[in-house]
This record gives C-alpha cells, sequence and structure tokens, in this order.
C-alpha cells in the first residue's frame, strides 16, 4: 500500500482556514452555477456545503464539488485533475461538480499550466487530497457508530461497516467529517483499483461550450466595469513618445486616453515584453475603442535596431559559425571520426518565428483600489501574475487575488503576464474596473514569439554503415533549440550538441514544445536521411542506435530511457503494419521524447490532385498511467494537427522591424480540409506515474510528415512552412 | 448613435448605437450575448458566426446598419436546452479543447446542415474552412457533423 504525506512548505496543503469557512471562493460568483441541468437530474442540489478539505466539498444530498487547482487552456486540467481525486475519494463521477479553484498557494501547489507539467507534478497531491476526504469521512462514521475505521469500507460514495448491515453516504455524514483533523499521512488506492482514472470522461465544462455560456476571460462582466484597449509601438525597437491625447479623449464612447507604463523592477522571466509603455484607451464599447485606436496619430521615438528576416537569416548563419555556446556535450573525437568515416552528411534545417495565435486573444480584468487589486482573467501562471502586480502596484501579495477563466488557448503565450499586469496599471490610473483586450493584430505583432532556429546536423558512417559520429550545432534567436543530453546522445562513440546563442530585439517565449518542435522535425528528418544513405530501414535504423542505448550506452548523461523509446517504436510499427506497401501511398515515421513522455508517429501520405495529403498517421504514446482516455486521445490527435499546420504553413517574416503579418489573412494557420482523415493514437499500459500530454504528440509530428513528404514527392523538407520552402528570405 | 429595433434568438430588442458597429459588438456588449466570439475582426476565423435569417455569416464585419429586420441566431438560440442535434453531436464526440471557437463551428455546421442534410467529407470540409480551430480539433468537428446528420 502506498503512502503519501498530506504537508509541504510545513502547512497542510489541504487545511480549510477558519477565516475560509464555507465560502473559499474569492467573490466569483459569476461562475458559479455549479450544478448542471444533468447533475440535478441525478441528485438534488444540496442546501447545505461542508468543506472537506481545500479540494473537497460534500453537499448535504451527495453531491461533491471538486476544485481543480490548475488553469485549465485546453489540456482538459479541469476534467482530469478532479478524476484523480474522485478516484481517491471513492465517488460516483456523475455525483461530481467540479469548480475552477482561485489562487490559493496555501491550498495548492504548482497552479500553472505549463511544461506539461499539471498532473506530472500533482498526481500525488490529488491521490492524497482524495484519499484524505475518504479518511475524514470514514472517522467520522466510525465515531458516529462507536467503531474503528478499519471496521467500514467505502465505496463511490456510501460508507458501510463491515460486519453489519449500516450504511451511511458521504452527503449523510459530510456535517460530522468538517470537524475531523486532516491526517498526516494516507494511505492511497492500488493502481489496479481505479474505477475512474483511465477511463474517458466528458469535459466538464462541455456543455457551457457548446451552449455559449460565458466562460472564458473576454466573457467576464462586473457591474460598472469599463473596457480598455491599448496601442503598442510597431516595431520592436520603437517606443511610444507622444500620442495626439486631446483629439482622442474628444471622440465619442471615450471616457480617458493616456500613456501607461507597466516596467516592473526586477522582472522574472514570465515578465517579458518589448512594449511596457503603451498607449491606454478607455471607454464603454469595444467599437469605440476600437475606432479610437484607428485615430491615434502616434510620435513614435527609434531606440533600437529595426530588424528584418535577411538580418535574421544571416545571424543565424554566423552564429552557427562562431556564436556563444549556451550548452554543449562531447564524447570521444568527433573530429578524427568524421575524417575517418566511409560517407559523410551534412543538412541544415530551419524555422521561422512563430506567434502562439491563441483564438482567445489576450485579456484581463483588473479592479485597483488602495489597498486591494482583483485579476480575473486567463493566465497560464497566476503565481506569477500576482507577484507582478505586487511589484506594480508596491502592495503586499495578501492584498491581491487572482482567479482563472477557462483559458480560450494558451500554447505558452498566457506564461507572460504583462497583459494581466496592464489591467492592473489602467484599473489604478483611472480608479475604476476595468477589462482590457488586445486586437487580433495587437496580439500578434506584440511578440513573446516562437524564436527562430537554424541547426546544422553532420553524420559520419563507418564502411559498414554503421553510424560513428554525429555532430549538431543549433542556434536561436535567440535561445538555441539543441538539448544536447537527448537523443542521439548516448548511442553514436563520437558526439558533439551545441545550442548557441543568437542576438535579437525580437521579444521571446516558451511556444508548444518549447525547441523540441523544431529539433524533432530536424534531427528526425535528418536520421530518415542518414538511414537511407546506410541503406537501412528507418525504423530497424533507429532501434539499432537504442540496442546501443540500452547495453552499452555512451556516457552517463542521457536524458531518456532507451527501452521506453524503442518501445514507441516497436508499439507504431505493429499498429501501422510498418513494412506493408500499398501502391499510391508515401510513409515516413518519427519518434521523439520530451516533458517526460515519448511519442513515435507513422504517418502515411497519398498525392491528391497533384498536391501531398497526409491520409493517416498512427501514434504510439508513453506517457504513464492514462488519466482521461478519450481526452488523452483528443490532446495527441490535436498535438500532430498542430505540428502539420506550423511546419507546413505558419510563418513570421520582418520588414523594418514589424511583422508583415498581423492577422489570419497573411498568417496562415490549418485548417479542415488540411488535416489527415485518420489519427489513431495508441498508449503502452504501464503504471508509471503520468508524465507529459499537451505537448510531446506535436514534436514528432514535423519529422514524420518530412520524411513522408520525402516519400511521396521525392523532395527532402528542409525550411519551414514547407509549403513556401523556396520563395521566403529568412529560410534561404 | 442611432437607434435599432433588431431581433435576436426570437426576441425583440432595441439598441442606440454608431451605425457601423459590427453585430458583433452588439451582441457582446449591449445585448451581453457572449457566446459568440471575437477572434480576428477581418472575417477570417469564424469565431462570430451567427445565423441571419438562417444563413452562416460572420459577425465581426456586419455593421448593425445593414441587418434590417432579419432574424438573427446565437450560439445561445440555437437550440431551448442545448439540445441542437449539433450540439448533442458535439458533446458525444466530446470535441471541444479550450472550446473557444467551438460556438462560431457549431454555427457554421447547423447552417451547413439546415441546407445539406447528409453533406459529403468535401462539403463538410469546404463549409467548416471558414473556422479556425488552434487546438486542432478539426477531425472531431466532422466526425460529430457526421453523427449531428444522422440525428
Amino acid at each position: 500500500m502506498t503512502k503519501v504525506k498530506t504537508q509541504y512548505n510545513r502547512r497542510s496543503f489541504m487545511k480549510v482556514s477558519a477565516a475560509a469557512g464555507g465560502g473559499m471562493l474569492i467573490g466569483f460568483s459569476w461562475f458559479i452555477g455549479c450544478t448542471p441541468v444533468s447533475k440535478a437530474e441525478v441528485l438534488e442540489i444540496p442546501k447545505e456545503w461542508f468543506d472537506i478539505n481545500g479540494y473537497i466539498k460534500i453537499g448535504d444530498t451527495g453531491m461533491v464539488t471538486i476544485y481543480s487547482p490548475n488553469p485549465e487552456i485546453g489540456q482538459n486540467v479541469k476534467t482530469s485533475m478532479p478524476m484523480i481525486v474522485a478516484e481517491e475519494l471513492d465517488v460516483d463521477w456523475k455525483n461530481v461538480v467540479v469548480e475552477q479553484a482561485p489562487l490559493n498557494t496555501g491550498f495548492y501547489q504548482n497552479q500553472f499550466a505549463g511544461g506539461s507539467l499539471s498532473i506530472r507534478l500533482s498526481w500525488d497531491a490529488l491521490r492524497a487530497a482524495g484519499a484524505a476526504g475518504r479518511r475524514m469521512l470514514l472517522e467520522a462514521a466510525a465515531k458516529e457508530w462507536g467503531l474503528n475505521v478499519s471496521d467500514l469500507t467505502a465505496n463511490l460514495g456510501i460508507i458501510k461497516e463491515n460486519n453489519g448491515e449500516r450504511t451511511v453516504t458521504y452527503g449523510d455524514i459530510a456535517s460530522k467529517a468538517v470537524g475531523i483533523k486532516i491526517p498526516e499521512e494516507v494511505e492511497l488506492k492500488e493502481i489496479s483499483d481505479f474505477k475512474i482514472i483511465g477511463t474517458s470522461k466528458k469535459n466538464v465544462d462541455g456543455k457551457k461550450i457548446v451552449t455559449g455560456h460565458p466562460l472564458f476571460g473576454l466573457d467576464f462582466d462586473r457591474e460598472g466595469m469599463l473596457l480598455a484597449m491599448v496601442e503598442h509601438a510597431p516595431a520592436f525597437g520603437m517606443k511610444v513618445k507622444s500620442f495626439n491625447e486631446e483629439e482622442i479623449k474628444r471622440m465619442v464612447g471615450v471616457k480617458d486616453a493616456f500613456i501607461v507604463d507597466t516596467t516592473i523592477n526586477e522582472p522574472a522571466w514570465s515578465d517579458v515584453n518589448a512594449f511596457p509603455q503603451l498607449i491606454a484607451i478607455v471607454g464603454d464599447a469595444t467599437w469605440s475603442l476600437m475606432q479610437a485606436k484607428k485615430a491615434l496619430k502616434v510620435d513614435w521615438e527609434v531606440v533600437g535596431e529595426l530588424e528584418n528576416s535577411e538580418l535574421h537569416l544571416q545571424r543565424l548563419e554566423k552564429a552557427i559559425e562562431n556564436g556563444e555556446v549556451e550548452e554543449s556535450r562531447k564524447d570521444g573525437d568527433p573530429d578524427a571520426a568524421f575524417k575517418k568515416a566511409a560517407k559523410v552528411i551534412e543538412r541544415t534545417y530551419s524555422s521561422p518565428f512563430l506567434a502562439h495565435n491563441t483564438m482567445e486573444p489576450m485579456n484581463f480584468f483588473a479592479n485597483v483600489t488602495e489597498n486591494s487589486a482583483e485579476l480575473i482573467g486567463p493566465t497560464q501562471t497566476p503565481e506569477a501574475l500576482e507577484t507582478s502586480v505586487s511589484k506594480l502596484l508596491n502592495m503586499p501579495i495578501e492584498n491581491i487575488t487572482v482567479n482563472m477563466t477557462r483559458i480560450g488557448g494558451g500554447f505558452g503565450r498566457r506564461l507572460y503576464v504583462h497583459f494581466g499586469v496592464e489591467a492592473a496599471a489602467i484599473s489604478k490610473k483611472i480608479g475604476a474596473p476595468v477589462k482590457l483586450m488586445y486586437t487580433r493584430e495587437d496580439d500578434m505583432t506584440q511578440g513573446t514569439y516562437r524564436p527562430a532556429y537554424r541547426s546544422k546536423y553532420k553524420a559520419g558512417l563507418d564502411e559498414n554503415n554503421n553510424l560513428i559520429a554525429f555532430s549538431v550545432k543549433g542556434a536561436g534567436l535567440p535561445e538555441g533549440p539543441v538539448f544536447p543530453n537527448r537523443f542521439p546522445a548516448g548511442t553514436v562513440e563520437h558526439y558533439v550538441a551545441e545550442k548557441i546563442k543568437g542576438k535579437t530585439n525580437v521579444s521571446t517565449g516558451a511556444w508548444r514544445a518549447p525547441r523540441s518542435h523544431f529539433t524533432a522535425g530536424a534531427e528526425q528528418s535528418f536520421l530518415d536521411e542518414v538511414a537511407e544513405l546506410a541503406g537501412k530501414d528507418p525504423i530497424d535504423f533507429r532501434l539499432e542506435l537504442f540496442d546501443r542505448a540500452i547495453n552499452n550506452p555512451v556516457g552517463d548523461k542521457n536524458d531518456y530511457e532507451a527501452e521506453r523509446y524503442a518501445g514507441v517504436l516497436k508499439l507504431v510499427k505493429e499498429k501501422s503494419d510498418w513494412g506493408a506497401t500499398k501502391p499510391g501511398v508515401h510513409r515516413g515515421v518519427a519518434a521523439y521524447f520530451c516533458h517526460a513522455s515519448y511519442v513515435a508517429e507513422v504517418f502515411d501520405i497519398v498525392i491528391e490532385d497533384g498536391d501531398p495529403k497526409v491520409k493517416k498517421v498512427w501514434c504510439a504514446v508513453d506517457c504513464g498511467i492514462v488519466v482521461n482516455h478519450d481526452a488523452a486521445i483528443n490532446m495527441v490527435q490535436g498535438g500532430v494537427i498542430d505540428g502539420i499546420g506550423h511546419a507546413m504553413y505558419s510563418q513570421l517574416t520582418f520588414t523594418n522591424g514589424t511583422t508583415n503579418e498581423k492577422n489570419f489573412d497573411r498568417y496562415k494557420l490549418i485548417r479542415n480540409s488540411q488535416v489527415p482523415e485518420e489519427i489513431e493514437v495508441f498508449f503502452v499500459k504501464n503504471e508509471t506515474a503520468p508524465t507529459g500530454l499537451g505537448e510531446p504528440g506535436l514534436p514528432p509530428a514535423v519529422g514524420a510528415l518530412a520524411n513522408a513528404l520525402y516519400k511521396a514527392t521525392g523532395k527532402r523538407h528542409y525550411h519551414q512552412p514547407f509549403i513556401s520552402e523556396k520563395t521566403t528570405a529568412i529560410l534561404g | 448613435m442611432s437607434i435599432f429595433n433588431l431581433k435576436v434568438n426570437g426576441k425583440e430588442h432595441q439598441v442606440e448605437v454608431d451605425p457601423t458597429t459590427p453585430i458583433l459588438w452588439v451582441l457582446r456588449d449591449n445585448l451581453k450575448l457572449v457566446g459568440t466570439k471575437y477572434g480576428c475582426g477581418l472575417s477570417q476565423c469564424g469565431s462570430c458566426t451567427i445565423h441571419l435569417s438562417g444563413i452562416a455569416v460572420q459577425s465581426c464585419l456586419l455593421p448593425i446598419s445593414s441587418v434590417g429586420n432579419q432574424e438573427i441566431t446565437t450560439i445561445e438560440g440555437l437550440s431551448e436546452n442545448g439540445d441542437h442535434p449539433v450540439q448533442k453531436a458535439w458533446l458525444e464526440h466530446d470535441v471541444p479543447q479550450c472550446g473557444y471557437c467551438q460556438a462560431g463551428q457549431i454555427m457554421t455546421a447547423a447552417a451547413l446542415l439546415n441546407n445539406n442534410p447528409n453533406p459529403t467529407d468535401e462539403e463538410i470540409e469546404n463549409a467548416m474552412n471558414l473556422n479556425i480551430c488552434r487546438c486542432g480539433t478539426y477531425l472531431r468537428i466532422k466526425q460529430a457533423i457526421k453523427t449531428a446528420s444522422t440525428l
């Protein structure tokens, strides 16, 4: 029996403070409506709710509310995290309703959505929360009946005595469990006893989404709330000096207009922001604000270099030759090995800057008073936002609250908190509650982009076609894309990998599977070409390398488990019937490890009307225990489509410090007719604690796509977006 | 500013707005019907799709002055209890990830099925190419439309 502690930071992470009483949600009734019609049909809506611990509230009818601690950006945690609590609490899922928890560092750990870490980091805490709740209810029943906890069994919300007829529901005993001390240590279920984890549960917000219920930050409304828009400088390297303030203020529907400075002292990584000085316009109708933005006449000041795509390409090429190495690894003597190699192959890969383009543009609600700040909206990092607002306003953290709405896409964009900080600065200036909203153009030109990358790969084969030397030098603007200790490190005697810095004033940030999405595509395309040069099947060639890593690894700092890596390749080989040929069907394969998960993918491409089209995709995934099976499939399918879309169609190009793509007329995102007809997803079954899933499905799609495209067209694709490889300056 | 009478989801509304105001902002700011989403403001992404006299249109570039007395239907009015066949199929296939674009997708799909109860794959793709889903739920969107066509 696994036991876990319920304490961290010397505090019980679950204790409901006396002050919080029955209402731990802070002024958030706008979102409640926590009893959808479908639930009410099953159980009566409770008259009274009892807080069991920071995650669980039980109603007198047996209905259970579970608070989901982390931001929901579409990765399904608002459903799957409560599933884990419900499993250990041992309740019937149909009696569970879910509420988004506010930021509360006293109750919860790791309240952020990033690095595919939500479930990975909170697995034990969520299980412990549920198990502690079950234990407290059992103790309450035992006390009531004068028995020991060991005399009782809990199952699906009902407690039974083992040697008798008495039963009591969680709803009937909940009031007595409130005073029970939270156990310091709890027993967890055996994995083989799971009843909820591993099944498929529908999105808890599904009904609200399909009926247009207010859920997202942009939907938030509060009596007396004003609306605000901002205008940032039109180019990286420019800054606002002055604008036609009086004229703008006189416009119909405009209440105020001013320049706001959101510079944060001692900024954290999450404070990335190329434009801390902004023009803010406040009013009560969105359309008036949009008109006012168009009427702006601004004196912009050039304060830095105005970069363009040609310059970016030159900088990347130069960085690969002699740029500053951030991180590296060297095994053996690569130079000597390349000299004696029978065959040597060298290839260069690149990809452009990309925007995140969450469908819901950046926005936030703020209500700043002299002594308090209330923030509500879509953030992946509520704690970082709280800290930044505290610095901006010079206000203690305790006086600031952050609540999270459902989030219309994250992809890393909302790890950065500037838009919440901007809302706070505007609210403070006008002394009123305000909702800040970006237009699509504001959003796409603001920066925080996925960096541009360029990597040069080189491989050497001996006369028996064994891989004896491997080199990768990868540069980024600004961060290099290389992971020196990832595959194929550990499989090649003579190996060198360099992650190289580049220079740019374009602001960048994490973008779904940072660096991995590019490196997986480049490395897996390159290995495909190396396998071809060696005259080997691409899967067999990779499996040979993993054999080396399993039996006799080179070095001891290899960031992957070779058996699990090989395992997903073998699974996808079997499921896709690799090796079978069909006329007109062209196949490519790739595998990648990131966020502690392993994914291998096979793509089938056909030529339709002269154009290549991805027909079918097979994915084999090892992400440990799968919590919500169908939602996990959805996540991997989305990752594959995201990978195809951005590798094929999307890019940002620069002229005079600004992007040429400012909206979806020029920035191409994948659309309905461009996706595969079918994406099958298979999970490796094991009892390993869950690892990442929001990101790992994407990176191998880029490589498998490139490799299948080669088979279909006879042409290797080295430069993203593949659709316009020859026409774009940065891609060379 | 001018006064306009609108018929939205079967109800009459009177609003006083700038005549150039797109219906999207009348719905969201004036009528507090926020199910219809803003995504691009350029009729490129389909997040703002509504039905105007039964036809799917993108409301972000549709000025209120051009609407006249045509009936507007939004996601909130597509069905009384969220049980339109497209909504039911969407839940059955658990389509959404982030969920933001889904109202627009559903409105486009519902209009498609209204005109063409049994669309081919190509007809589905042509209609649904108007709507971007950044999470990539396109496969399930297609499946849900096929399911809805049988309900």
